[in-house]
């Protein structure tokens, strides 16, 4: 691929995960947001909030799987479109739902296990957000900030716990997430065993410090 | 709230144990993954309807506009999305319809929709209704006392508990393959309950006859109650001496308690019932006791612990 047509690519990945929070605002401002605008908001904002997520954590094996790296290259992009769709999940969940009623909010986070687990994956993603920048990848190194970054699969985790913990009854979409997600993480586990084992066994024989991409 | 702090509850408390194993939640999500659907899309006609306003009728609240009332459903038989009711439930039929009436009573008996219209003359009930998810309408129901229908059909003194059933015709009912509930929805009231002059059997809103997704024909109103109790196309009445047993205790007995008095003081497992948002509303508004019926209803309930009866 063309350094141009890349950047093509990235700039419809772009706009095109813009769209969700796009067609949210246009049914707001023509009141097409159904009985319950604020559910709406909150259901919908949240439902994408986790397929970022979920997508997110797809790009590196689809990257070593197809031995190609365009897919990991969208990682922060898309990571970020994850935290950006978390913010507003939670501004409106904060300032609509709750009316910014702080009391009820604390009582809320402390008493609600989906609430808890909800406002969990949130202050993870926020570490992880700060740090997605090229500088701060420097500053950590590699390898801490790889270590730091796995605390995505934590919030994942969490993210899912918590749409499964609220549905009524049809936890149908919980478990689609809760899937991929298992078999995303039982992959990178699967896949570093060996191949840490045999990096850390070169490193010690050879006395290297190769920085590893973080990947 | 900090990471790495311990919590001062502990964890088992903070997550009981029902939440992380419930098997008929999980079953239910797994089954659903398995299957596609495809899913019919009609209109149901709606007719004018006469009635008589009542003084029973709750004042001072705006009603919740109809086409809200009417695309905004939890009725999982047709989906468990609120817009798959208005969407899937065209293809029901609903005339001729009949009601078997059998249990406890002098004489079992099969009535039509036409006789039962008979029983009583229809009255505009406008009530309010919060559902057990915590938002609410004020509908403007069209129905007639339960009670009337109650009285004419005489039951025993053995009568403790009244039982409703729904319709489960797979053909016009998507979600009937999937096991969501317990298959057919049934609900229950104890007699008095069944007899309080605020429980009234539905055949309209707003001065039209029911639309399939709002449960036609005929359905049951609790104003008091979270709105699952109300059972929609009622097929069958059952007087029976033993608290029956019903679709959403069934599914899961520590959330949906066989009583459901809206409460705002007894929350559900899962989320808070002391607020709740009226459609058509942003902010959240206080629950009220016995959804503002206490005054007659509260004595059904003297002397019972409403969080062990929830």
């Amino acid at each position: 691929m063309t350094e141009r047509n890349r950047r093509i690519l990235w700039f419809v990945v772009f706009i095109g995960c813009l769209l969700p929070a796009g067609d949210l605002l246009y049914r707001a401002f023509t009141g097409d947001l159904g009985a319950d605008p604020v559910e709406t908001l909150i259901r919908t904002t949240g439902d994408w909030a986790i397929k970022f997520l979920v997508a997110g954590l797809l790009l590196t094996p689809l990257t070593r799987i197809l031995k190609n790296p365009l897919p990991v290259r969208f990682r922060r992009m898309i990571g970020l479109y994850a935290f950006f769709y978390v913010c507003i999940h939670l501004s409106l969940y904060l300032g609509l739902d709750q009316g910014l009623d702080v009391p009820a909010i604390v009582k809320d986070v402390l008493k609600r296990p989906y609430i808890t687990f909800g406002m969990m994956a949130f202050l993870l993603l926020v570490p992880l957000a700060i740090t997605s920048t090229r500088k701060m990848v420097a500053r950590l190194g590699p390898k801490k900030w790889r270590q730091l970054h796995r605390a995505v699969y934590v919030a994942a985790s969490f993210g899912v716990i918590h749409y499964y913990l609220l549905v009524k009854l049809d936890i149908t979409w919980p478990l689609i997430y809760g899937t991929i997600l298992a078999v995303a993480l039982l992959w990178r586990v699967w896949q570093a065993l060996p191949r840490d084992s045999t990096i850390r066994a070169a490193k010690s024989k050879s006395g290297a410090t190769k920085s590893v991409a973080p990947l | 709230m900090l990471i790495g702090k311990k919590p001062d509850i502990p964890s088992s408390e903070i997550t009981p144990k029902s939440l992380w194993l419930d098997r008929r939640r999980f079953m239910t999500g797994a089954a659903v993954l398995g299957a596609g659907l495809s899913l019919p899309r009609q209109w149901a006609q709606a007719a004018p309807l006469q009635a008589a306003k009542s003084p029973l009728s709750t004042t001072g609240e705006e009603l919740t506009p109809l086409k809200d009332v009417t695309t905004y459903n939890n009725y999982y038989e047709f989906g468990t999305d609120k817009s798959d009711p208005a969407a899937n439930a065209g293809g029901m039929k609903t005339r001729p319809w009949t009601v078997e009436i059998s249990g406890e009573v002098a004489k079992p008996v099969t009535l039509g929709i036409e006789d039962i219209l008979r029983l009583a003359p229809v009255e505009e009930r406008i009530y309010r209704h919060r559902c057990v998810e915590a938002w609410s309408m004020v509908i403007p129901w069209n129905g007639f006392p339960l009670s009337a229908l109650i009285k004419h059909i005489e039951p025993t003194s053995k009568a403790n508990f009244v039982e409703f059933t729904t319709i489960a015709d797979r053909a016009s009912m998507p979600g009937l393959a999937y096991p969501y509930l317990d298959w057919p929805y049934r609900e229950g009231l104890r007699m008095d309950e069944a007899m309080n002059p605020l429980t009234i059997l539905a055949v309209g809103l707003y001065g039209e006859t029911l639309e399939n997704q709002n449960g036609a024909p005929l359905r049951l109103v609790v104003p008091w109650k979270y709105g699952f109790k109300g059972a929609k196309s009622i097929v069958r009445i059952r007087f029976v001496s033993d608290q029956p047993a019903t679709a959403w205790n069934t599914a899961n007995p520590s959330e949906y308690g066989f009583y459901s008095n809206v409460n705002p003081n007894v929350d559900h497992p899962r989320w808070t019932q002391a607020k709740e948002r009226r459609i058509g509303d942003f902010l959240r508004r206080p629950t009220l006791m016995f959804n503002g019926y206490g005054e007659q209803v509260a004595n059904l309930y003297k002397g019972m612990d409403l969080k062990t009866y929830f």
